[in-house]
């Protein structure tokens, strides 16, 4: 066999580099009728939200990056390995699921030791990275607990635990919230982020929840149909909605900034009233369709936040209209098309800007 | 009267206590009796004069102990392979997956004689594997202790391995998946995740199959013959018992009938509750 010359002459991108690393992925799955065809790529501390209705083929492509669901065509490379041939049980990937499905014979210590026993580690060795784990998610009083005893949040953390222990490589969450009532998942909602900040290597979530994947993903992914509709980060999906679908599920405005009791101060200028009492970090959200435009400074309005803003541009959507503002603040307001026609809204136009405290929704960064 | 505040008619109470129609109660009662009648005959007609002194003969107790034994032993044997044989049926997807499972549940509607019949073709001297055992490692099955355990594992673990398979069905395989994802093999997965699952199914399943294999007749007579001490089970001493000593086989009888009321009284404090 003829040696090939160390050195090659050629352009120097051609010599090959360290093998690139995250996710690499074009992910075809058949099922009868329903095609699943998405191209996913991510880098190692990635957090990317998969969204989209319901059957769009989002927990497919989830079960795909599993191995759980055989892939019909494409390719699947993670930190440049191929891995589309390889079982579920091989893969460095890790899997919070909808329900959690933590095994209800063993405690909260043992479900997150499963992992690390299957890769190898004594028990010993996997019990105490399993309390470490457990410890990090402030569950360590909860190590001896049995899944049916856990609140949701707590299982919610126990199976982010169980998914973590065995160091993945690619970690993939199916609606991780979706199990959880309304007051338990501002605050699940709240640790997940943090935690999904920490972790260092692909996330990939999966949810129909636009506050979700806009809290918790850096990029959007919004699939529907089996097929990639758009994708870009949160703010970028937000404001120029290209499907009725998205503007609707990502119908929000979305701020950070500092929060003092019921005011947060935004990182972006103004300040906005809210009914929640908070301090610190906070997230302020509220959708356009709580926006009210008037063409001269209110005097009755009972709207504690106003702000002076310009029109920079309209898009039709049904018979909504969408107007992005610039100004004191930079947000989307939904209005119907005969109020934008007695507002006489047009490009540039100056316009006030109202939401009230209640239609706003703050909450801890 | 305008006041419009007229007491709303009493609902009539529309007979809470439907009566149970005759034409259901009167068979019910039959079949009632008709279950336990001949179990009160036992105990009516039991010598319990001679009672203890039937107890006390050594035939009596190595019958039961050979009994216990090779039920325990039947019942063993078919947990080692009727669960696996459960798993791919309830879990894996292969050709004529259908015909497998009427066949593994043929010996439940088969007469156990020609079950024991079948087996002596099979496994006798002469028998289509049997008579290599023979050639080839001088094993002889029929009329053996072995024998009594082959007849009563043929006719009692159709009973386990369908009561596992239902268990295994109901159980959510996603688990498995989960185990999976953590980096277990298949096998490790339903090592330490499906059989603690399905743990109870397991144990009513070996339960069915022990009480089977302990009432066990057609088929262990026919393979095994019916020597004391080494083929002959409790069902074999009852029934040879009745020819010549009416007495001996009420009170084998009700040693039997003691054993099988222990056995359902400790299903129901260990998981009849729970299921």
């Amino acid at each position: 066999m003829p040696k090939i010359p160390e050195t090659l002459p050629g352009p120097a991108g051609a010599v090959p580099g360290p093998a690139p690393e995250g996710l690499d992925a074009r992910l075809v799955v058949d099922r009868g009728t329903f095609r699943l065809d998405v191209a996913l790529t991510a880098a190692p501390g990635d957090v990317v939200a998969l969204l989209g209705p319901n059957g769009a083929g989002k927990t497919t492509a989830l079960r795909a990056l599993a191995g759980l669901a055989p892939l019909t065509a494409g390719h699947l490379r993670l930190d440049g390995a191929e891995l589309h041939r390889t079982p579920p049980e091989s893969r460095p990937v890790g899997v919070v699921f909808q329900d959690y499905l933590l095994f209800p014979h063993l405690t909260a210590l043992d479900n997150v030791a499963f992992g690390p026993r299957c890769r190898g580690a004594g028990k010993a060795e996997a019990r105490a990275r399993a309390a470490a784990w457990l410890d990090r998610m402030g569950l360590a009083e909860h190590a001896g607990t049995r899944p049916r005893h856990l609140s949701g949040g707590q299982a919610q953390r126990v199976a982010l635990a169980r998914a973590l222990a065995t160091h993945p490589r690619l970690l993939l969450l199916d609606e991780p919230l979706a199990a959880l009532d309304a007051r338990t998942r501002l605050e699940v909602r709240a640790q997940l982020r943090r935690h999904l900040a920490a972790f260092e290597a692909v996330a990939v979530l999966v949810t129909h929840d636009p506050l979700d994947a806009m809290v918790l993903a850096d990029r959007l992914v919004v699939v529907e149909r089996g097929r990639i509709v758009q994708e870009g980060t949160p703010s970028d999906i937000a404001r120029h909605p290209r499907t009725g679908y998205i503007a609707q599920l990502v119908g929000l405005n979305l701020y950070r900034g500092q929060a003092d009791g019921h005011t947060v101060r935004l990182d972006a200028g103004p300040a906005v009233s809210t009914t929640e009492d908070l301090s610190g970090p906070a997230f302020v959200a509220f959708p356009p369709g709580a926006v009210t435009l008037y063409r001269d400074r209110p005097t009755g309005s009972s709207a504690r936040n106003l702000w002076r803003c310009a029109v920079a541009g309209l898009e039709t959507h049904g018979d909504q209209i969408r107007a992005e503002l610039t100004g004191e603040l930079s947000l989307a307001a939904d209005l119907t098309t005969v109020a934008a026609a007695e507002l006489d809204l047009r490009p540039g136009a100056p316009v006030w800007a109202a939401v009230k405290a209640t239609q706003t929704h703050a909450y801890p960064a | 009267m305008t006041t419009g505040r007229e007491a709303p008619p009493k609902a009539r109470p529309r007979s809470p206590g439907r009566g149970v129609p005759l034409a259901l109660l009167v068979p019910a009662l039959v079949g009632l009796a008709f279950l336990l009648v001949p179990l009160l005959a036992l105990l009516l007609r039991a010598p319990w004069r001679s009672l203890p002194e039937q107890l006390a003969s050594p035939e009596v107790w190595q019958a039961l102990r050979l009994s216990l034994f090779c039920a325990t032993a039947a019942t063993a044997l078919s947990l080692v392979v009727g669960v696996p044989l459960a798993w791919l049926l309830a879990r894996t997807d292969f050709p004529g997956r259908g015909l497998v499972r009427a066949l593994v549940t043929l010996p439940l509607v088969l007469p156990p004689v020609v079950g024991g019949v079948a087996l002596l073709l099979a496994l006798g001297r002469n028998g289509v594997v049997g008579q290599w055992l023979d050639a080839w490692f001088g094993v002889t099955l029929p009329f053996t202790t072995a024998g009594v355990v082959l007849a009563e594992t043929f006719v009692a673990m159709p009973f386990l391995v369908i009561s596992v398979e239902g268990t295994l069905r109901a159980a959510d395989p996603r688990f498995e998946e989960a185990a999976a994802t953590l980096g277990a093999s298949r096998f490790t997965a339903f090592r330490r995740v499906t059989l603690p699952l399905i743990a109870p199914g397991i144990a009513a399943g070996a339960v069915l199959a022990w009480a089977r294999a302990l009432g066990e007749f057609g088929a262990t007579i026919t393979f095994a013959g019916n020597f004391p001490g080494r083929t002959q089970t409790m069902p074999l001493a009852v029934y040879l018992a009745l020819q010549n000593d009416p007495a001996a086989a009420i009170a084998l009888s009700l040693v039997l009938l003691a054993v099988s009321i222990a056995v359902l009284a400790g299903l129901r404090d260990h998981w009849m509750r729970t299921v």
